[in-house]
């Protein structure tokens, strides 16, 4: 299937002011507020268009399963190094620039948005564009790939992605240390602040894991320095955080996502939590809306998984910002047909 | 202006805006009609909401260094210098991140946070006199940018106010911020979008050694691949810089740095971190620049040596400046593999056209800075080096790269945006710009041509010019 496709059902969908649902393998349906409109399966359009592993780029089509760039990209011993969830076997390269999300790396490495090179889109009023493009620094015109990473479709059809990969680590261990929340937050910060080859953190229940990555004489005296004991079966740990398939997500008790500053002290919140990403990412179980903590301690958090909350999933904007969203959403899809709601509902 | 700024914040004698008449691009030149120098925030909201009332153009002005024209003032508005908010508002070493004024340079970031053994990684060539909040309209570079990242990779929070004068905040000390990534979008903008007047920072951990191969090779494209040898080994080096025969020649005589004179091009190769760490890949990059056909390499025994080593690749612009009465740096990035194949253009151009071109490249990332040299009171070598110019930027596109990678389009590369992007992204940039800017006062006129104008100018280019400050060191 072509690209023509995707402009022919956009075109007629704006011609009615219809919404479209786009969606590849439907592996983050959960994530945002309720998808709606018809379905525009993006799968249709896939492929890795171009891969050279010293340039340290690749490029896909929406609809290439996420599963097949990681297992190109370790035969050449290389990785999306923002280590993007998957949440299930169907998940597309498209779906994962259009939901934003990291992983474990995320801290150390960088954030999905920080590696996306270009974009091949069709906007609202189904007009086929290109930004950005394959190589490491380009600064003409405005940054829209990394506008629409994260922006959940909302605002165009990312058809085609380029993404920076890295190296994948030469040598990697993980090491587990018995730590209180207070403990544990306090080593993620004095670590990050050291030249220690962390590449991944995680706390719950009283145990702090962390993950070294890089040559084998760097992570040999990091480890020395840090203690602890290694974890055996460490790669198996860190992709069930990385999916939430750890035994902490697993209960029906609705999921949080706070983004806080590191140096955030603990939250005195009901419900159990799970410290990522050196302090910044915590994950929490709990049936109360934790969004007026959050953002008094400096940060956001996001109804992750649960039934809808009031408001929608994600704390709702200050009114300038607001505008600048709807303003931004008109300016790439005026007819409102792009996912409409999916992030805010006035969107 | 005068009724809520400080005496001597608003200047319109010509002797007081001439200083204000170009930025780094000298080539374009144009007295503002007023200069103001606000120092406090709502000093610039009320700047901003004066202007947005009476529809008087507005253009954001840091230290003035920048390369393309990006600062050019208006000759119907007001040029915002935020040249007094240089304060560090603080430094929290525990959170890893600095507050900062716009005003406050590059390299006194890192100079604040050095007592807790932190630091501020992009180090534009300009980072002894850029200002951070100059270093978030371009997103600027710097030579660890391919380990290290720009600036949209090191900047988590920036405020200001929008062209109404509205207060926004984009980003935040957290991983994320709720919505679109509008500080991602913010930065680059080359102050078409808001005017920053708060940045915060993320600082790293110093490495705490580092050492610098200079390897030699006797043909450039041997070099391009050697790079790509390195890259394909999984080694990501602090710095990978690449000198052509006329450009070591040129420094030589300079600072004396030690380059290998015979070599068709040298590589510069860092690698840092723990002392293990260096010394593990010290010894895979010696072993793949071997197999690449390096004919000699030297590895910088003590910091004396390896500053010694940059030093010459940091004066390669004054070194340059002082072989020609002018010289015109270009910016072009394209992907690595296509090394060879734009050098080897750019030597056909230099004998088509008749003017010498020493090249120095960011090799790591692809990024080109290419120096023509020529005199600028021949009006005829102006228009041949203009050419020149020109027919690299186009191949850089055509290669699958970019025009420019990070001293941005401003004026001067506003033409060559008409051949980059096809009207219909030019008009969505357009739709942002207004999304930010309704009435079209920031900064009007730079970096995002109008249809109309791309139609008028077709692939006529109009740069051309020197830079000033030659006591910067250029990357």
């Amino acid at each position: 299937m072509s690209l023509e496709h995707f402009q022919e059902r956009i075109r007629e969908a704006a011609g009615r002011r219809g919404a479209l649902r786009l969606r590849g393998g439907g592996t983050k349906d959960f994530y945002g507020n309720a998808p709606r409109g018809e379905l525009l399966d993006t799968r249709t359009y896939a492929g890795i268009v171009s891969y050279e592993p010293t340039e340290l780029v690749i490029t896909a089509r929406c609809g290439t399963p996420l599963a097949e760039i990681d297992k190109v990209l370790e035969q050449h011993r290389q990785m999306l190094a923002f280590e993007p969830p998957h949440f299930g076997a169907g998940a597309t390269f498209g779906g994962c620039i259009a939901a934003g999300l990291s992983g474990p790396r995320r801290a150390a490495a960088g954030a999905l948005r920080d590696f996306v090179l270009g974009v091949k889109l069709v906007d609202g009023r189904a007009r086929a564009l290109s930004f950005g493009g394959q190589v490491m620094k380009n600064v003409a015109g405005y940054d829209l790939s990394r506008l629409v990473a994260g922006s959940l479709g909302t605002l165009a059809l990312i058809a085609e992605a380029s993404v920076k990969v890295l190296p994948a680590p030469a040598c990697e261990t993980t090491l587990q240390l018995a730590a209180s929340q207070d403990e544990a937050l306090d080593h993620m910060n004095r670590w990050a602040g050291q030249p220690l080859p962390v590449s991944a953190t995680a706390w719950s229940d009283g145990l702090l894991r962390v993950r070294l990555s890089g040559a084998a004489a760097g992570v040999r005296s990091a480890a020395q320095k840090i203690g602890g004991t290694t974890l055996e079966d460490a790669d198996a740990f860190w992709t069930g955080i990385r999916e939430q398939r750890d035994a902490f997500f697993r209960d029906d008790e609705p999921l949080w996502r706070l983004a806080l500053p590191s140096t955030c002290p603990p939250l005195a919140l009901a419900g159990r939590q799970l410290i990522e990403w050196g302090g910044g990412l915590r994950w929490l179980k709990s049936s109360a809306d934790p969004r007026d903590a959050a953002r008094r301690a400096g940060g956001h958090a996001t109804r992750f998984r649960g039934p809808p909350a009031s408001g929608g999933a994600f704390t709702p904007l200050e009114p300038v910002l607001s505008r600048l969203h709807r303003e931004l959403k008109a300016a790439f899809d005026p007819a409102g047909v792009l996912n409409p709601g999916r992030l805010f509902p006035e969107l | 202006m005068r009724a809520f700024l400080p005496e001597r914040a608003v200047l319109h004698e010509e002797e007081d805006t001439r200083p204000y008449e170009c930025d780094g691009l000298t080539a374009y030149r144009q007295l503002p009609m007023v200069v103001a120098l606000p120092e406090t925030e709502e000093q610039v909201r009320r700047v901003l909401q004066a202007c947005a009332a009476l529809r008087v153009p507005v253009v954001p002005r840091g230290a003035g260094t920048g390369l393309s024209g990006g600062a050019l003032p208006p000759g119907d508005g007001v040029l915002l210098s935020m040249a007094k908010f240089m304060r560090v508002l603080r430094v929290d070493a525990r959170g890893r991140v600095a507050v900062v004024q716009p005003g406050v340079r590059n390299a006194a970031i890192s100079e604040a946070a050095a007592p807790f053994g932190l630091y501020y990684a992009p180090d534009p060539s300009s980072q002894i006199a850029c200002t951070i909040g100059g270093n978030v309209a371009e997103n600027s570079g710097g030579v660890h940018c391919l380990k290290y990242g720009l600036t949209v990779h090191n900047v988590l929070r920036v405020r200001g106010f929008t062209a109404d004068g509205e207060p926004i905040t984009l980003g935040s000390e957290a991983p994320d911020a709720p919505g679109y990534d509008l500080l991602a979008l913010a930065i680059g903008s080359e102050g078409m979008l808001a005017v920053v007047t708060e940045v915060t920072v993320k600082l790293l951990p110093r490495p705490q050694s580092a050492r610098v191969i200079m390897a030699s090779f006797d043909d450039v494209q041997t070099a391009g691949n050697a790079v790509a040898g390195i890259i394909a080994a999984g080694i990501i080096p602090a710095g990978l810089e690449m000198m052509d025969r006329p450009a070591t020649h040129a420094v030589e005589q300079f600072v004396g740095a030690g380059y290998d004179l015979e070599a068709a091009a040298i590589l510069l190769c860092e690698s840092d971190g723990t002392p293990e760490e260096v010394e593990d890949e010290i010894v895979r990059v010696k072993s793949v620049l071997e197999r690449s056909g390096a004919a000699r390499m030297t590895v910088s025994r003590d910091e004396a040596e390896r500053l010694r080593f940059w030093s010459g690749r940091k004066a390669a612009f004054p070194a340059v400046g002082r072989i020609s009465p002018d010289y015109y740096c270009m910016d072009g990035t394209i992907p690595r593999k296509r090394l060879g194949e734009v050098l080897a253009f750019i030597g056909r151009l230099e004998a088509k056209y008749g003017l010498r071109c020493p090249n120095v490249f960011h090799a790591g990332d692809g990024n080109l800075h290419p120096l023509i040299l020529f005199d600028a009171n021949s009006p005829e070598e102006l228009h041949r080096t203009e050419q020149f110019a020109a027919e690299v930027l186009e191949k850089c596109i055509e290669v699958g790269g970019t025009i420019t990678g990070e001293h941005g389009v401003g004026v001067e590369k506003i033409n060559q945006m008409c051949v980059q992007f096809r009207p219909d992204e030019l008009e969505l940039f357009m739709a942002v710009k207004r999304a930010f800017d309704p009435q079209g006062l920031l900064n009007p006129g730079k970096a995002v041509p109008t249809l109309a104008r791309c139609a008028e100018f077709g692939r006529m280019h109009v740069h051309g010019g020197a830079l000033p400050h030659p006591e910067l060191p250029r990357f």
